[in-house]
């Protein structure tokens, strides 16, 4: 078998109107993926702190600068969304909320959800970092 | 509760499914590995709710700290095994999510062979130097 041959594709996503239930599937993976990403970088955080060289101190700057905080800040996100959602999955796994309309309102309100949890996570650790 | 709710969700082998009577008698479905996977992975998320809570709380808790205050911290067993159990799960949650994701978008056998190699050794490492790191401050 040729290892690359043309695939179907059912939708065609060039073509399928987006909508909430789609959007919100592939977000969950793209979370997912960057939340993957982010693991790394706390392992290597956890590492530099058990170092004891300037490995921490260049980590905990770079962290600290704006590109490092707009990082965490996506990571936060991406963190809150992944987990609201991932209930969300869970509830399904056991035949609750599988309604057309149940399943709109706990979209919109994983997207609210994750929304508040990371604006209130930044608030609370502005306020105790400063 | 809508028609859903007519066959159990969580039942691996439901009447009237596609897996053929051997299939549905040895229980494994097409993929041949059955359900395992699927579990899991529903069994490290429902334990990364509350280690994921922990560690944004924690972080937050430990914003202002230094290195040595936060070497103090970790050197705390409670805070050892929890953020070892972290490292185990968390990864364990990846790998499977990963391999997914890399199993329906990557469609050459080649390719898909290298990257799903390359998940899981790398998941298992983060997940050894995760654990052995934190035994090593918890210890030291």
């Amino acid at each position: 078998m040729p290892s690359s041959r043309p695939r179907p594709r059912s939708p065609d996503v060039r073509i399928y109107k987006p909508q909430l239930t789609s959007v919100l599937s592939i977000a969950h993976r793209a979370t997912g993926v960057l939340l993957s990403a982010g693991s790394v970088l706390l392992v290597a955080w956890l590492v530099a702190v058990a170092d004891g060289s300037n490995a921490y101190a260049a980590l905990d700057g770079f962290l600290r600068s704006w590109i490092g905080i707009i990082l965490l800040v996506g990571w936060t996100f991406s963190l809150f969304y992944h987990l609201c959602n991932g209930i969300r999955h869970l509830s399904w796994d056991m035949d609750f909320g599988f309604e057309l309309a149940s399943i709109y309102l706990s979209g919109w309100l994983v997207v609210s959800a994750s929304v508040v949890l990371t604006l209130a996570t930044w608030i609370i650790g502005m306020a105790a970092g400063r | 509760m809508s028609d859903w709710n007519r066959e159990d969700p969580l039942d691996r082998n439901p009447p009237g499914g596609r897996a053929s009577p051997l299939r549905r008698a040895i229980g494994l479905g097409s993929s041949g590995s059955g359900a395992h996977h699927w579990w899991l992975q529903r069994v490290t998320a429902v334990a990364l709710v509350p280690l994921s809570i922990w560690l944004v709380a924690s972080l937050i808790a430990h914003a202002r700290d230094g290195q040595q205050d936060l070497l103090a911290w970790l050197g705390r067993p409670a805070v050892a095994v929890t953020m070892a159990a972290l490292w185990v799960i968390l990864f364990w949650h990846m790998k499977l999510g990963l391999r997914v994701i890399v199993e329906d978008y990557v469609h050459a056998d080649r390719m898909k062979f290298a990257i799903l190699i390359v998940v899981d050794l790398v998941s298992l490492a983060l997940m050894a130097i995760g654990v052995f790191t934190n035994l090593y401050l918890a210890l030291h």
